[in-house]
C-alpha cells in the first residue's frame, strides 16, 4: 500500500509506453487491441482508486499515502492526497474509462489517441497527487502535450488554430506561476507544499515600477498563480481559448478538458493562492468574485446565442467555473465546500454533455443546433438521457448541480449579498440557454429529411451513460458523499487562512498605532 | 549578487604544479591539445601521401575514437588545478568539463557527417583535420588565463571554422557562408584586440589574475571600461547574441549541414565558457560593469531570437534563431553572476548540446530525391511515412521549446532560479514570455510533421548512427528527469573551480 499512489498514477503511463513499443501496425485488430488495452488499463487505475478511497480516512486532515523520495536540487518526489485533492483523484479515474470507451469508434490513428489519452491521464493524476512545487508544475504543464497533440491531430476543421492558441495561452499563464514557483523557493528555501503552508510570505506593502503593492510580495505572487489557473479555469476574460478548444477537440478531447482539466485551475487555487497567499487573496477576493459574477453572466448570455452546440456547452462550463471561483474566494466553509462539489459535479455533468453531442455528431456530423429538432421521435433513450443532463447543468434540485451551485451562493451570500444576487441571476440565465437548446435540439416534430434514419443509441453508449447519470442523481440526493470527504480538510483550510488574516490585520492595526 | 570572484590562480600555485616542472610539466598539462595538434599534422602528412579514397574513412573514425579518447581522459584527471605559461593556460574542473563536452559534440557530430558528406561528394580528409584544430582553438579557449592565449585559441578555432563553412566549395552559398562568417568574424576579432589593447594599457598586463587586481579596485579608469566593453562585444559576436547576430543565420543556411551541426553546438560551448572565464576571472571585481551588458545582451537575443523564428521557412535558419535565443537564455545564467549563475550556464549548455546534436541528426538526414533539403514544408506529415523518427523530433521539439518534463525545461529552470535569486526578476519574466514566443516555432515544425494532410515523401536514407544519435538523444530528453545524468553536480564542481 505504501506505493499506491506512484502505481496508480503510472499505470496509464506503462500502459501507454507498452503500445507505444509493442503494438506495430494500424489495421483493425492493432486498433482494437490498443483500445482494450487502454480501456483495462484505466479500468485499472481506477480500481487502484478505490483502494485509495477505501483507505482515506477523511477524519485526517494532513496528507495521506505519502511518499517521499529525493531528486533534484533538493526537490523531493513527493506524493500524497488530503480531502481537496482525493475526489479530483478519483472522479479522474472514473471518467478516464468511459472517455476511452467513447472514442470506439475512431478509426484514425488510433494507437496513438490511446497513447495521448493515457499519457494525459497519468499527468492529471500527477497534478492532483503532486506535494512538491516542481513536481506539480511538471505534470500541470506537461498535460500541455498529449492535450496538444489531441485537439490537433483528431480534431475539426480549424484544429490548428485552436490547439496553438490552446497551447500558447495556457504556456503564458503557466509560466509566470513558473517565475513565482522559483521565487517562492528562493524566499523559503523549499518546494514542499505541505511546509510551504507553514511559511509565511512577506506581505508588507511594495513599491513596483512606481506603483505601491498593497500585500507585497504575497500579491505579486498571487497574481502570477492567478495568470496560469485563471487561464485554465478559465475565467472571464481569459476564456476564449475555451470555446474554440473545446469545438475543435474531439468528443474525447472535450470530456477530458472539461471534466478535469479545466478543474486543475480551481485545484491550484485552493492548494496554493488560499494557503499560501492568504493576505493577498483577502485583499483581492472581492476582485476575483466580481470577475466570477461577470463571468457568469456574461458568458450565460453569450451562450444563449450560440449556434454551435459544444460551443454552448464550452461557454456553460465558463459560467459554472465562475461558480466556483466564487466559492473559493468567498474563503469560508460552505463556499468552499460548495467550490469543490460543484466541480466534481460539473465533472460528471459536462463530460456527459460533450458525450451527448458526440452521440448526435457520430450520426450526422454536424454541431449545427440548427441541423437538428425533434429527435425525441427517433431517440427516445437518448432524449431522456439529454434531458437529466440538461436539467443538473441547470441546477435542478434533486441532481448534483444543484448542491454546487446552493452553496457557493450562500457562502458567498455572507460575504456580498449583491454578488450573490447577480450570481442568482445567472442561474436563471443558465436555465434559459439549457432548455432552449434541448428544445431546439430534442423536442418538435422530427421534419428534418436526414434525421429520418437517426437510430437512437446502442449498448456502448448506454453503458457509457450508466455511470454518469447513477452519480448525478447519487450526489444530488445524497451529497454528504462528497462534503463529508472534504469538509474536515476544508476546514482545516479556512481556519489556517482565517488564522492568518487575522494576524495581518493586527499588524497592520499595530503598524498604524504606532 | 557580487563580484566576489575569488582568484584562482593564487590557489593554484600551492598545490598545482605550476611553471616550477619544466618543459616536461608543461608538456603534460597540455597533453590533450598537444596530442590533438600533433595527430592532425601526422594525418595531413599521411593523407596527403596516400590514395585519398580508402584512407578518408580511416581517418574520420580514428579523429572520433581520439576526440573520445582524450576527453575520457580529460574526464579522469581528477581535480587539483594545473596553469602553465605564467598562468596563460589554467587546467581546472571548468575547463574541464566543458572540453569534455566539446569534444564528445565534436566526435558525435563528426561521425554523423560521414553519410552526408559522402553523398554529397564532400567526402574529404581535410574535413576531420580542420575540425581537429578548431577543436584544439576550443580547449585552448575554454583554459584561457590570458588575453595572448584567449586570441589564439579564438583565433585557431574561427580560421578552421571559416574554411568549413565553405567546404562545399563549388556550392555558392557555402562560400558566400564561408566568406561573411570570415568578414564578421574578423570584425570581432579586431573589436576583441582593440578591447584588449585598452584593457593591457590601464592594467599593464594581459594575465587574468592581474587583470583582476585593476577590476576589482575602486575608481576604474574609464578607458579600462571602454577595453571590457569591446571585449565583451568581440565575444558576443562568438556566441552570436543580439545585436552582433547577424552572422548566424545566413552562415547556418549556407553551410553545409553537418557544418552547421557542428557550429551549433561545440564552438558556442566554447565561446560561453571563454565569456564565462574571461567575465569571472579577468572581471570578477567589475560584475555591475558587466553584468549590466550580459543582461541587455540576454534580453534581446531571447526575445529577438524568438520573434525572428516564426517567419522562417528554412530550418536550418530556424535552427539559427533558436540557437540565438537559447544562447540570451545562457547569458542569463551569467548574467546572474556567481557560483549559482555560471553553474545555470554550464547546465544550459550541457542540455543545449544534448538536444541540437539530437535535432540536427535529423536535419543532417533531410534529403528529397538524393539532395539535401532544408525547407521545413517537407516535413509534411512525417509522422505517416516514419512514425518513430517523427516522434524523436516531436520530444526534441517540445524540449527544446522549455516544455516539462523533457531535459529542455530543466535548463530554463536552472537559469531563471540562478536570475531570480540575483533578484533579476524582470529579466527573468522576460526569458519566460520569450519562452513563450518561442514555443510558437518549435509548435509549428510539429505541425507539419503531424497536423498536415498531404504527406510528402522526405527519402529513408539515413545512416544507422543517425538513427541511434536521434533516438537516444529523445531518450535523454525523457529520462534525464529522472536526475539529470548527474549534471547538477559535475556543473557544480565546475563552476565552484571558477568561482568560489
Amino acid at each position: 500500500m505504501e506505493n499506491l499512489l506512484t502505481i496508480m498514477i503510472f499505470l496509464p503511463l506503462i500502459a501507454g509506453l507498452i503500445l507505444m513499443v509493442f503494438l506495430r501496425g494500424d489495421d483493425a485488430a492493432a486498433q482494437n487491441n490498443a483500445k482494450w488495452l487502454a480501456l483495462i488499463a484505466t479500468l485499472a487505475t481506477f480500481l487502484t482508486s478505490i483502494f485509495l478511497y477505501a483507505g482515506f480516512d477523511p477524519a485526517n486532515t494532513g496528507f495521506q499515502f505519502v511518499e517521499d523520495r529525493d531528486w533534484l536540487l533538493g526537490f523531493s518526489y513527493k506524493m500524497g492526497v488530503d480531502g481537496i485533492s482525493v475526489l479530483f483523484v478519483l472522479l479522474t479515474t472514473f471518467l478516464m474509462p468511459l472517455v476511452i470507451a467513447s472514442c470506439w469508434e475512431v478509426k484514425h490513428r488510433v494507437k496513438e489517441y490511446m497513447i495521448a489519452l493515457l499519457f494525459l491521464e497519468t499527468l492529471m493524476l500527477g497534478v492532483f497527487c503532486a506535494l512538491d512545487l516542481v513536481l506539480f508544475y511538471l505534470f500541470f504543464e506537461a498535460g500541455l502535450i498529449p492535450m496538444f497533440l489531441i485537439i490537433g491531430i483528431w480534431g475539426g476543421a480549424n484544429r490548428i488554430y485552436a490547439s496553438f492558441k490552446f497551447f500558447l495561452y495556457t504556456l503564458l499563464g503557466s509560466v509566470l506561476m513558473l517565475v513565482a514557483i522559483i521565487a517562492m523557493y528562493v524566499d523559503s528555501g523549499t518546494t514542499d507544499i505541505p511546509t510551504l503552508f507553514l511559511h509565511e510570505f512577506n506581505a508588507t506593502p511594495l513599491r513596483v515600477l512606481g506603483i505601491n503593492v498593497l500585500g507585497g510580495v504575497q500579491t505579486l505572487m498571487w497574481f502570477a498563480f492567478f495568470a496560469s489557473f485563471a487561464v485554465k479555469m478559465p475565467m472571464w476574460p481569459f476564456h476564449t481559448w475555451l470555446p474554440d478548444a473545446h469545438v475543435q477537440a474531439p468528443t474525447a478531447g472535450s470530456v477530458v478538458l472539461a471534466a478535469i482539466l479545466l478543474k486543475m485551475g480551481g485545484y491550484g487555487f485552493l492548494r496554493f493562492s488560499l494557503p499560501m497567499f492568504p493576505v493577498a487573496s483577502e485583499l483581492l477576493g472581492p476582485f476575483v468574485l466580481w470577475m466570477s459574477v461577470i463571468a457568469i453572466i456574461y458568458t450565460s448570455l453569450v451562450a444563449l446565442v450560440q449556434t454551435d452546440m459544444k460551443k454552448l456547452i464550452a461557454y456553460s462550463s465558463v459560467a459554472h467555473m465562475g461558480f466556483v471561483t466564487m466559492g473559493i474566494f468567498t474563503a469560508n466553509q460552505q463556499g468552499i465546500d460548495g467550490a469543490i462539489f460543484q466541480m466534481i459535479s460539473h465533472g460528471f455533468i459536462s463530460g456527459a454533455l460533450f458525450l451527448c453531442v458526440g452521440v448526435i455528431y457520430d450520426r450526422m456530423h454536424t454541431r449545427e443546433i440548427s441541423a437538428y429538432g425533434g429527435l425525441v421521435n427517433r431517440m427516445p433513450g437518448y432524449a431522456l438521457v439529454f434531458m437529466l443532463f440538461t436539467m443538473a447543468n441547470v441546477g435542478l434540485p434533486g441532481t448534483s448541480g444543484f448542491v454546487g451551485e446552493f452553496l457557493t451562493i450562500i457562502g458567498v451570500f455572507k460575504v456580498n449579498t449583491w454578488i450573490a444576487f447577480f450570481a442568482t441571476s445567472g442561474v436563471v440565465l443558465s436555465a434559459a440557454y439549457a432548455l432552449w437548446l434541448y428544445r431546439r435540439v430534442v423536442m418538435g416534430d422530427l421534419i428534418k429529411e436526414s434525421l429520418r434514419t437517426i437510430t437512437d443509441m446502442n449498448l456502448r453508449e448506454r453503458v457509457i451513460f450508466t455511470p454518469l447519470v447513477v452519480m448525478t442523481i447519487l450526489l444530488g440526493v445524497y451529497p454528504a458523499l462528497i462534503l463529508d470527504v472534504i469538509g474536515p480538510s476544508v476546514g482545516l483550510l479556512v481556519e489556517n487562512y482565517e488564522e492568518s488574516i487575522s494576524v495581518y490585520s493586527h499588524s497592520i492595526l499595530s503598524f498604524s498605532k504606532h | 549578487m557580487n563580484g566576489s570572484s575569488y582568484n584562482i590562480f593564487t590557489a593554484s600555485n600551492y598545490f598545482g604544479w605550476s611553471e616550477t616542472h619544466g618543459v616536461l610539466g608543461v608538456l603534460q598539462i597540455l597533453l590533450p591539445e598537444i596530442v590533438l595538434a600533433v595527430f592532425s599534422m601526422i594525418v595531413l602528412l599521411g593523407a596527403v601521401y596516400s590514395s585519398k579514397n580508402k584512407a578518408t574513412s580511416i581517418v574520420f573514425w580514428s579523429t572520433a575514437s581520439i576526440f573520445l579518447l582524450v576527453s575520457i581522459y580529460i574526464g579522469f584527471r581528477g581535480e587539483a588545478v594545473y596553469t602553465a605559461f605564467g598562468g596563460a593556460f589554467i587546467d581546472d574542473l571548468f575547463s574541464r568539463f566543458l572540453k569534455v563536452l566539446i569534444l564528445l559534440s565534436a566526435a558525435i557530430i563528426l561521425i554523423l557527417s560521414q553519410d552526408f558528406l559522402k553523398r554529397n561528394n564532400l567526402f574529404k580528409f581535410e574535413y576531420p583535420i580542420l575540425m581537429t584544430l578548431s577543436v584544439v582553438g576550443m580547449m585552448m579557449m575554454v583554459s584561457a588565463g590570458d588575453l595572448m592565449s584567449l586570441y589564439m585559441g579564438l583565433e585557431l578555432q574561427s580560421l578552421s571554422l571559416y574554411v568549413l563553412a565553405s567546404f562545399s566549395r563549388d556550392s555558392v552559398r557555402s562560400t558566400e557562408a564561408g566568406l561573411k562568417y570570415f568578414v564578421l568574424g574578423a570584425l570581432s576579432s579586431g573589436m576583441l584586440l582593440y578591447g584588449s589593447s585598452l584593457i593591457y594599457g590601464y592594467s599593464g598586463s594581459t594575465v587574468f589574475s592581474e587583470i583582476f587586481i585593476t577590476a576589482a579596485a575602486d575608481g576604474k579608469p574609464l578607458g579600462f571600461v571602454f577595453g571590457l566593453v569591446f571585449i565583451t562585444i568581440g565575444m558576443a559576436f562568438k556566441v552570436s547574441a543580439v545585436p552582433f547576430h547577424m552572422w548566424t543565420p545566413d552562415v547556418y543556411e549556407g553551410a553545409p549541414t553537418p557544418v552547421t551541426a557542428f557550429l551549433a553546438t561545440a564552438p558556442k560551448v566554447a565561446a560561453m565558457g571563454l565569456f564565462a572565464r574571461v567575465v569571472h576571472d579577468a572581471f570578477g571585481g567589475a560584475f555591475s560593469d558587466w553584468s549590466q551588458i550580459l543582461i541587455l545582451l540576454s534580453v534581446l537575443s531571447m526575445l529577438f531570437g524568438s520573434i525572428a523564428a516564426i517567419g522562417q521557412k528554412d530550418i536550418k535558419r530556424l535552427m539559427a534563431y533558436s540557437s540565438i535565443s537559447h544562447m540570451g537564455f545562457a547569458l542569463m545564467g551569467l548574467a546572474s553572476g556567481g557560483l549559482e549563475g555560471v553553474q545555470s550556464m554550464l547546465i544550459y549548455m550541457a542540455i543545449y548540446v544534448m538536444m541540437n546534436i539530437g535535432t540536427f541528426a535529423f536535419i543532417i538526414s533531410m534529403e528529397v530525391d538524393g539532395k539535401p533539403v532544408s525547407e521545413i514544408d517537407n516535413l509534411r506529415m512525417y509522422s505517416k511515412t516514419n512514425p518513430g523518427r517523427a516522434m524523436a523530433l516531436l520530444v526534441l521539439m517540445f524540449s527544446l521549446a522549455g516544455i516539462p518534463p523533457l531535459l529542455g525545461f530543466f535548463g530554463k529552470f536552472y537559469v531563471l532560479k540562478a536570475a531570480i535569486t540575483s533578484e533579476l526578476y524582470l529579466l527573468a519574466t522576460a526569458g519566460v514570455v520569450a519562452s513563450v514566443i518561442g514555443a510558437f516555432y518549435y509548435l509549428r515544425i510539429i505541425y507539419y510533421i503531424y497536423f498536415g494532410e498531404t504527406p510528402r515523401a522526405l527519402d529513408q536514407t539515413y545512416s544507422i548512427f543517425n538513427q541511434t544519435v536521434l533516438v537516444i538523444s529523445a531518450l535523454a530528453m525523457v529520462l534525464g528527469v529522472v536526475n539529470l545524468f548527474g549534471l547538477e553536480f559535475l556543473s557544480e564542481i565546475a563552476a565552484s573551480a571558477l568561482v568560489n
